[in-house]
């Protein structure tokens, strides 16, 4: 029972970061109807450009949060304006292929520049558990994950409720041409939310690097997103979040008790597997809109 | 001078070649290809019959993305199971390479009703990230049984094909073996769609609801297309493994099948001229970078183990460059040329 609790501990703390990829990816969908298969490499690209500050530089946790996000937020426009926003009314295969493409440079460039060697962390929070019950052990990185996302999801929240921009972006995704025709410019929203995107995935990318170190391989976790948001439904927010947890929650358990039964990584398909069977019974997940097809 | 080609009757409109022109072309490019091994070297050879399996699959997944509008994500795993029921048929079974051939493709084909199962109830995006998580599943169960399958290390020693006692074992036979399948694969798809059936792709594609009303059956034709590709895959995936001997299922991965779908876009979806080109085109550019890798080895030393990485930066960005900015392909290139100069040098 305390290993199971164990596994749960651990499994909502991979959950968290799920939820905020998921976050992004959502964001992105509900603004602009563009699928990120880019996701991976987003979170690799911020992660590494932190862990570089931080051990090359030896630079203060607080600049070089400030650089990644800075770096972030102006990849995720440029990325908008030079890629996507030629492809707006394009069929949904050439904004899928124009992500992987997206995809395939950038893992390139990061190979390139950083190597494919695992990156080190410099030690930010002390090693001693945080909290010990019997056999539990609570790590001070899983505090701090959960911490992160609780504080990301009210930032976000004030974000989309409480400011201009916020609002703005709402209304466009409610209604595109509405927004259109009360003079907001959409494409400016549109490259907001790719920045949007390109914070959480950094803020994700680095936890899961703390998490299980990084390394190039660290990008093709950004297709476990398509699991979470799927169960979550593709255009809801709340789901984002109930479904990284769910599927968090899911890898780390079905991962350890079916590995016996299983030859390697049992916890790498079976989000796969659940979200083909959601796909089969409730194509709409958890909480998405259901989409009715007229003719 | 005629201006334009009237078409008088269905036969004529539905013809190969409608015109003599490119009907000698293609003749001309038929002996070239089957005169080439005497003048080239052996890894041109290699070469050139990679392209042809590479066009067999590439074929396939243009019949179910470009012609039927259904994304695929999962067309790298239909081959790897094409691959590994050759090879465990051939290896363990001790068949011979021309029942294993049609076998592996129609095992290909029956994972692919499993999967186009879903195409039932979804479509579009949907559909893609169902056959992402079926790429996943699939390279998943091939590691599952390491008796049978090799597990992570792979299944080595698949045999040299023969006929009749002749065995088909260096570069210039297979070269003949592939160039021949792949013509009758490239013959089969261009007739396809002269049917009843590859129309009926075709619609179901441009419209589903309209080809519902007009009595085509969305589902199973949405069915059939899958099988037709995964068939194409599970050929080129047999013939893969008993070129190369020896498969790892880390081949078949995600990234194989980005591999194909960017062919198919180079070389435009829903044509099979443009296959052929993108086929062309991307075996071509690994060739270019490492030829220019290794003209610029001597000033830069430390470019050569950075080559893979560049090639996967210039995959990416030809993908990208693409769709950005010729949407429709190098068939669309092709034609733009052959336009200009059939009214040439008269503009009229």
């Amino acid at each position: 029972m305390d290993f199971f609790l164990q596994l749960v501990i651990n499994g909502i703390s991979l959950g968290c970061i799920y939820a905020l990829l998921a976050l992004g990816f959502v964001i992105i969908f509900k603004a602009s109807g563009v699928v990120n298969f880019a996701m991976g490499e987003f979170m690799a690209i911020g992660a590494y450009i932190c862990v570089f500050m931080l051990s090359k530089y030896d630079l203060n946790i607080g600049v070089a949060a400030l650089i990644t996000v800075s770096f972030a937020i102006l990849m995720g426009m440029a990325v908008e304006r030079v890629l996507l926003r030629p492809l707006m009314c394009e069929p949904i295969i050439s904004v899928i292929m124009v992500t992987l493409g997206l995809a395939a440079m950038l893992r390139a460039l990061l190979i390139i520049v950083f190597g494919i060697e695992a990156q080190v962390y410099p030690q930010l929070v002390p090693y001693e558990p945080w909290f010990e019950w019997g056999d539990i052990f609570v790590d001070n990185t899983y505090v701090v994950v959960v911490i992160l996302t609780v504080l990301s999801i009210i930032s976000l929240t004030y974000f989309f409720k409480h400011t201009r921009y916020g609002n703005a972006m709402r209304a466009a995704a409610n209604d595109q041409v509405a927004a259109l025709s009360m003079g907001m410019n959409v494409g400016r929203l549109f490259a907001l939310s790719w920045s949007i995107m390109a914070i959480l995935a950094a803020i994700g990318g680095f936890m899961l690097g703390s998490l299980s170190g990084l390394q190039i391989g660290i990008t093709q976790t950004g297709l476990k997103v398509f699991p979470v948001v799927i169960l979550g439904g593709l255009d809801s927010v709340l789901g984002a979040i109930v479904g990284g947890i769910i599927i968090g929650l899911l890898e780390t358990i079905s991962g350890i008790y079916l590995n016996d039964y299983f030859v390697g990584g049992a916890g790498e398909v079976v989000p796969f597997v659940f979200m083909i069977l959601i796909l089969m019974f409730r194509p709409y997940g958890l909480f998405g809109t259901r989409e009715i097809k007229k003719v | 001078m005629k201006c334009g080609y009237p078409k008088e009757n269905y036969i004529a409109d539905g013809a190969i070649f409608p015109t003599p022109t490119p009907k000698y072309l293609t003749c001309t490019f038929v002996i070239i290809l089957f005169l080439f091994p005497l003048f080239c070297s052996q890894y041109t050879m290699y070469l050139m019959t990679t392209m042809f399996i590479t066009l067999i699959a590439a074929l396939g997944l243009n019949i179910l993305t470009g012609f039927t509008g259904l994304i695929s994500l999962g067309h790298g795993a239909f081959i790897g199971v094409g691959a590994y029921v050759s090879g465990i048929l051939t290896i363990h079974l001790g068949a011979s390479f021309w029942i294993a051939l049609p076998c592996a493709g129609i095992a290909a084909a029956l994972l692919g009703i499993l999967f186009g199962l879903p195409s039932l109830r979804i479509e579009g995006l949907y559909l893609a990230i169902a056959t992402l998580a079926a790429q996943f599943i699939i390279t998943f169960a091939i590691r599952q049984f390491p008796d049978l399958t090799g597990g992570d290390t792979g299944l080595t020693g698949i045999p040299h094909p023969s006929l009749f006692g002749w065995i088909i074992d260096s570069h210039l036979k297979y070269y003949y073996l592939c160039l021949i399948l792949s013509a009758g694969f490239l013959v089969f798809a261009r007739n396809l769609f002269r049917t009843r059936i590859g129309r009926s792709l075709i619609s179901v594609r441009d419209r589903d609801i309209s080809a519902e009303v007009m009595g085509v059956n969305v589902f199973k034709t949405k069915l059939t297309s899958f099988i037709v590709s995964s068939f194409f895959a599970g050929v080129a995936g047999s013939l893969y493994g008993h070129q190369v001997t020896s498969i790892a299922p880390e081949v078949f991965g995600i990234d194989l099948s980005i591999y194909y779908l960017s062919i198919i876009i180079i070389g435009g979806m829903g044509t099979i001229l443009g296959t052929v080109f993108g086929t062309i085109f991307m075996t071509m550019i690994p060739e270019m970078i490492r030829i220019l890798g290794d003209s610029m080895g001597g000033l830069i030393p430390s470019i050569s183990h950075l080559l893979p990485h560049v090639k996967l930066f210039v995959f990416g960005f030809v993908i990208v460059f693409f769709l950005v900015y010729e949407p429709e392909g190098l068939f669309r290139i092709w034609k733009n040329i052959k336009n200009y100069f059939v009214l040439w040098p008269f503009k009229y």
